[in-house]
């Protein structure tokens, strides 16, 4: 079997708060392989985001660290690399796009230069050529008018076309990995479709594989081949995408699924109630007892769940859930 | 929706928030004023001395000649020195050091500031405790003593004025710096690999330039009245005439001709105020929390 192009093996990443140190990512394994497209689903809290900067090497600096496990990229733990040799992975080998696509470009740049900026840095292109790469790639992600839109600045630009922007600076170097942090999330939902459209586009072309952190059960369905579920820094249940929302083996993964409102294509009078999870995500105090941190809104809860940490439950179809009842489910 | 195709050049064009802030300001009726009083200044400043080439040093005439009278248009000081050609000549100094000394600050500030807002932790607590030290020395004396010890020539004053203002400057960018550094295009740079140099210089100081440029604007007026100040007391180098030294030099005659003090002081007063208005009005128009009022 080929080795994986990210191998992550026991992450565990801690957050020193008020309260004292909380691990905010504890003991997380996964692994990508190229060109694959992995999601990772969960509720705001639940560490998806940390895992993202940890991979980058962007943990907020004096607040949170890596308490242990190893990120191997193509061999190479990141966990361990020195500030100058992450500095050269990240936009490079690794490269990230973020929520906010308003603030996320820098306001008093031409994103024409944004772009020429990265591909400078990185493949030591001159000044011009790296204005007509810049420009091309502009063309690639849909740009309107790229040569004109080049010297505009973000302001000038929709949501949708800064998300495109961010996209093009993102895939400039023509990264192994793109993370894309909910690139969808502040925009509208037509463009939205636009740019997982995009995306999936992209990724065809590029072949770079794509870490793909959201809410949207759909844009999951559609874009990713597998996928993790996160709570409150666990992982939940990983395994292929169909197979999940087929059977979910975890109680939260159900209720995940049945969150999302199905629609009817015979609209009939009677509707089904919509099913939410009850409760919150635990706050960080609680992070990392030895217990399932999901039992306090478990409708499955019994003894064996307060009694000790879950054990990864294997399937035989790739499927893993992190539940003591796994099977039953 | 289509764009009209723009020209081939490789240049960005359209500087839109420039000419947005210049719009900004031209709606400040004072600080446009002030700034043509203050091109004016200038240019009397540069060119003055060309024009109207009589030596400042050079006793013309009886002392104590009044303005207007006797072919003299500012009069003559206790030495029968022509006032008129002492004000142009004395412009050019009080705005050089002006401008040369809110350099310094700026460089010393925008350096010390960015530094410490940008590293935080001990670069932060080393760099602010040197700053907290030279706010709480007392700024005239600390000048004079330096003034008075290494010699008073014009690169010393402006040293001398520009070692002990830089404070504002560098606490204003810090501050910039602590709030810029947490934003997301930040983030977003330096998931893209910049290094610090790239974040700190154009990422975040380009975003952090608006309260600066007011701040420095203010410092060249504050400069050129702590010049005033050092040569009214005599600190000022005896080879070149600044607006300051001529009050100084006057000032035992101040009962029995008193507009050999009263115009340079009003030249000085104008220069300031002008200054002032022109920071006034760069703050209208490059403050961000104003634009939309």
């Amino acid at each position: 079997m080929m080795r994986p192009l990210l191998d992550v093996q026991n992450l565990t990443i801690e957050l020193t708060t008020r309260d004292g140190v909380a691990p905010v990512i504890d003991d997380l394994s996964f692994s990508l392989n190229a060109g694959e497209t992995l999601s990772f689903v969960g509720e705001s809290g639940c560490g998806k985001s940390m895992t993202a900067l940890a991979l980058m090497g962007l943990l907020p600096a004096n607040v949170g660290r890596i308490a242990g496990g190893h990120i191997l990229f193509e061999g190479e733990d990141l966990a361990q690399a020195s500030d100058a040799r992450l500095r050269k992975i990240r936009g490079n080998d690794i490269s990230m796009i973020f929520q906010e696509p308003m603030t996320s470009l820098n306001p008093v740049l031409t994103i024409g230069e944004q772009i020429a900026e990265v591909l400078r840095a990185h493949q030591g292109l001159s000044r011009k050529a790296a204005w007509t790469q810049a420009i091309a790639l502009l063309d690639a992600v849909r740009i309107p008018n790229p040569k004109g839109r080049a010297g505009d600045y973000p302001f000038q630009m929709s949501g949708g076309q800064r998300q495109r922007a961010m996209i093009a600076m993102a895939l400039a170097c023509a990264p192994k990995i793109l993370i894309a942090d909910e690139p969808t999330t502040a925009l509208d939902v037509t463009v939205q479709a636009q740019i997982f459209d995009l995306l999936g586009d992209l990724r065809k072309q590029t072949g770079a594989a794509i870490i793909l952190i959201t809410h949207d059960m759909g844009a999951v369905a559609e874009m990713a081949e597998r996928m993790i579920v996160m709570y409150a820094g666990r992982k939940a249940e990983l395994g292929p995408v169909d197979q999940i929302i087929d059977h979910p083996r975890h109680p939260y993964t159900k209720g995940l699924i049945e969150c999302v409102p199905h629609i009817q294509s015979e609209l009939s009078t009677t509707r089904h109630d919509l099913v939410e999870v009850p409760g919150i995500v635990p706050s960080l105090r609680e992070f990392g007892k030895n217990q399932c941190l999901f039992a306090s809104r478990c409708r499955y809860l019994t003894e064996a769940c307060l009694a000790g940490r879950p054990e990864p439950q294997e399937f035989d179809n790739a499927q893993s859930a992190d539940c003591w009842h796994a099977e039953e489910l | 929706m289509t764009r009209p195709e723009v020209q081939e050049e490789d240049t960005p064009q359209a500087q839109h928030p420039v000419i947005e802030s210049w719009a900004m300001f031209r709606k400040n009726t004072a600080a446009v004023a002030a700034l043509a009083l203050l091109i004016l200044i200038t240019f009397g400043a540069i060119f003055g001395p060309t024009l109207y080439p009589t030596d400042p040093f050079e006793m013309v005439w009886a002392p104590f000649s009044p303005p207007g009278e006797e072919g003299f248009l500012l009069g003559t000081d206790y030495l029968g020195r022509d006032l008129l050609a002492m004000i142009i000549n004395g412009a050019k100094v009080s705005l050089m050091i002006g401008l040369s000394a809110a350099l310094m600050t700026v460089m010393i500030g925008v350096t010390v500031g960015a530094l410490a807002g940008f590293y935080r932790g001990i670069v932060e607590e080393i760099l602010m405790r040197i700053t907290e030290f030279f706010q709480v020395l007392p700024t005239l004396l600390f000048s004079m003593v330096l003034v008075a010890l290494f010699g008073a020539s014009l690169p010393m004053i402006t040293f001398a004025i520009g070692i002990v203002s830089w404070t504002a400057v560098a606490r204003i960018t810090r501050s910039e710096f602590l709030r810029i550094r947490e934003l997301e295009y930040v983030t977003a740079s330096r998931a893209s690999g910049a290094s610090n140099m790239k974040l700190m210089f154009r990422v975040i100081l380009p975003n952090a330039l608006p309260p600066i440029i007011v701040q420095s604007a203010l410092m060249v007026g504050s400069a050129i009245l702590f010049e005033a100040g050092l040569s009214f007391l005599g600190l000022t180098d005896p080879n070149v005439v600044s607006w300051g030294q001529i009050i100084g030099s006057n000032r035992q005659y101040i009962l029995d001709a008193g507009y050999t003090v009263t115009i340079p002081g009003v030249a000085i007063f104008v220069t300031v105020l002008a200054i002032s208005l022109v920071g006034d009005g760069l703050n209208d128009a490059l403050n961000p929390k104003l634009r939309q009022r």
